[in-house]
């Protein structure tokens, strides 16, 4: 079927514009494969249904909306009393003299912009596999593009269970930047891995992880997306389970005049368990702030357990969409699935866009979900407030409050107790 | 220590009065007790003293030590003294015990101009205070109030109390849905915390929180007035004849 004329010619524009890496070696069937599949997608349209809450123009467009990097100096970098195994990317370039020696005992590690340099069998495998899968049945073509273009990402094969997290460190420098990253984590059977990843990657953005994690495996994803307010992101990640596994991903967005985070979740091994989780600050006073969480997760073994929990907080006219579905196909059977999205509108301009759905084949499962839009809980302010706690102080009590519940989603509680002060700080340059 | 003159205070939102002419001095060192029916306006005068939005005070005068507080943000009458033992203690997930409490007690150090206590110290403090009110080290690390049950939560209204040693105390229906043996421990932390410098205005329902908390002072309030002042003793007649007869007395 032809596409209508604007889906064309958006997408042929764009298509002129990009032109594959040269040195693919390995990747470049995927790449070509994913061409085609964009191709006969098109690019998104605002009038298509999966994106009308969020405008996908910016994300199409040719060039990107400068952004300005902002100076975080203010801060001290996330983790830094961390061992991790760093690898550091500016503007969505690779920097080898920021990152740690790609060596660590349970992992194979590569970079897909090495693809030329020697043939990896199991990225091979599986790079633009998940994503193809996920395209289906809701179309996401900027994924599919990110398959064709992706400049660089990292490769991740882990056969052990590794305590020491690899950090994927991103710095925005040039105003005008653009990255497109693919980044592959496969987990063999019983291995173990936290992925971290923070900063904003570019100007304009857009990443793909894809995650094949095999039985008895376990993955703890954590992501900050930085404070930026003019940059713009496209993100996706997309998780295969396998028997027993565990996927634990939670991401922090601060900001972003733009963002929409995809996840997608298969089950296809029984007894596994699969959390999604976000926590989204955005103060709109100075700059635009849109916010989108699109969650799809299906649900085809026994007894598996699905959560996504995200949670919104915005202020000044932000915007928030939270799009979450749960297919639960015939035989999937005992599933447990659970979905909560929630807004707390701090003025009257903000508001939340919610459409969470559940669409249910087998008979035997529990499944529930709940979308609530709120404002700051005045008993709660007065309690506080009576024991001496200064008024906004009290209300930035009450954000991480209503926040508590996302990062109850993160493992590690040092990770988690880290994140709090990030919100805790941004909360502190917003007040009033 | 606390005087309230004439207080007349209407919902902000519709035209209902609510306290129709409270007079009311609670001298230091005293335990005043508040009796009264339902709805008579007992948890408002102690909401309206302690600045909840909502109500709009039409008449009257309320001072802690001289000054008016009718005017101050709850925060600034916390930190001159006030505090409220609320009826029903509000659950906040995710946020510590223990953060509440340091945050509460060090704002209010600092609006009093005094420095903040180390975080050593808070700790062998409130270890103390709390283990007096039998609260387990987990109940202090557990989000303020979220899951803790009815007589946990008084306990807890209790500890901050102790932690945060007020001028003016002011409980309201600390008693109810307590059993004997959390009533007593409630008691004893209210007594201890009994000092000349320091002054407690009880409002209950029933008698028996006065069993354990002796009162100086008792008044029944009705329909939004003080409608008698007594000693103890009017607490045990109330017990045994109920409100009707003083209603009746003085209608
Ligand atoms: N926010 C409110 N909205 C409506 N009615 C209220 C409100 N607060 C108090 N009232 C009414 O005022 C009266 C006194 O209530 P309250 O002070 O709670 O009495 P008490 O504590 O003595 O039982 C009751 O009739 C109650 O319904
Ligand atoms: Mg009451």
């Amino acid at each position: 079927m032809a596409l209508a004329k604007p889906k064309q010619d958006a997408t042929d524009a764009r298509l002129a514009d990009l032109s594959l890496p040269t040195d693919t070696g390995w990747s470049l069937g995927a790449r070509q494969e994913a061409v085609g599949r964009l191709k006969q997608m098109g690019l998104p349209q605002p009038r298509d249904e999966y994106w009308r809450f969020t405008s996908p123009r910016d994300f199409n467009a040719v060039a990107p909306v400068a952004a300005a990097p902002m100076d975080v100096s203010d801060e001290t970098p996330l983790y830094a009393d961390r061992d991790t195994l760093k690898i550091v990317f500016v503007d969505g370039v690779f920097n080898a003299d920021a990152s740690d020696a790609l060596a660590l005992e349970g992992v194979e590690i590569a970079r897909l912009a090495d693809a030329g340099q020697a043939d990896i069998h199991w990225a091979r495998e599986l790079y633009g596999h998940l994503e193809a899968r996920g395209q289906n049945p809701v179309e996401r073509p900027l994924t599919a593009l990110n398959t064709a273009f992706a400049s660089d990402g990292v490769l991740l094969r882990v056969t052990g269970r590794v305590s020491r997290p690899v950090q994927i460190v991103y710095d925005h420098r040039d105003a005008g930047s653009d990255a497109i990253l693919h980044h592959v984590v496969q987990l063999t059977e019983g291995a173990e891995l936290t992925l971290l990843e923070s900063g904003p990657v570019a100007a304009r953005f857009n990443t793909v992880l894809e995650a094949d994690i095999a039985d008895g495996a376990t993955l703890h994803h954590v992501r900050t997306q930085g404070r930026n307010h003019d940059r713009r992101a496209a993100t996706a990640s997309f998780a295969r389970l396998g028997a027993n596994a565990t996927f634990k991903s939670f991401t922090l967005t601060a900001n972003g005049a733009l963002t929409r985070n995809e996840h997608v979740v298969e089950f296809l091994g029984d007894d596994s368990v699969a959390h999604v989780a976000g926590a989204a600050i955005g103060d709109a006073k100075t700059d635009p702030m849109h916010h989108d969480d699109t969650v799809f997760v299906t649900h085809d073994a026994l007894r598996c357990e699905s959560r996504q929990v995200f949670k919104k907080v915005l202020k000044n006219g932000a915007v928030g969409v939270f799009q979450g579905k749960i297919l639960v196909k015939k035989d999937a059977q005992k599933t447990d699935g659970y979905q909560i999205s929630q807004s707390l509108l701090l003025d009257d301009d903000s508001q939340f866009l919610a459409k969470p759905e559940l669409e249910i084949y087998a008979d035997d499962v529990v499944c529930s979900h709940g979308s609530t839009t709120g404002a700051i809980d005045e008993d709660a302010l007065f309690y506080l407030r009576s024991r001496g706690v200064p008024k906004a102080r009290a209300e930035d009590l009450l954000v991480l409050s209503f926040l508590a519940e996302t990062l109850e989603e993160i493992d590690d509680k040092d990770i988690a107790s880290e994140i709090a002060e990030r919100l805790d700080a941004w909360l502190a340059r917003h007040a009033g | 220590m606390l005087e309230i003159k004439n207080l007349h205070v209407k919902l902000e939102e519709e035209d209902k009065q609510i306290l129709k002419g409270v007079d009311l001095t609670v001298e230091a060192g005293k335990v005043h007790a508040i009796m009264g029916p339902n709805g008579s306006g007992k948890s408002t005068l102690s909401y309206v003293l302690s600045g909840r939005g909502g109500y709009e005070v039409t008449d009257g005068t309320a001072t802690l030590e001289g000054e008016d507080i009718l005017e101050m943000d709850p925060e600034e009458r916390a930190a001159a003294g006030m505090f409220l033992a609320f009826q029903y203690p509000v659950e906040i997930p995710g946020v510590g015990n223990m953060t509440f409490l340091r945050t509460a007690m060090n704002a209010q150090r600092k609006a009093r101009g005094q420095d903040e206590i180390n975080a050593a110290d808070f700790l062998k403090l409130v270890r103390a205070k709390a283990k007096e009110l039998q609260i387990d080290a987990d109940m202090l690390k557990r989000p303020v109030n979220v899951g803790f049950s009815g007589g946990e939560k008084k306990r807890n209204e209790i500890l901050q109390m102790a932690m945060l040693e007020p001028k003016m105390c002011i409980l309201d229906e600390t008693d109810s849905g307590l059993d004997v043996d959390a009533m007593k421990l409630v008691a004893q932390g209210v007594n201890a915390l009994r000092d000349e410098n320091r002054a407690f205005l009880v409002i209950t329902h029933y008698q028996r929180l006065l069993d354990h908390i002796e009162p100086d002072v008792v008044h029944i309030m009705s329909d939004g007035r003080i409608i008698k002042t007594g000693g103890p003793e009017l607490a045990l007649e109330v017990e045994r004849n109920g409100y009707a007869d003083l209603l009746a007395e003085t209608a």
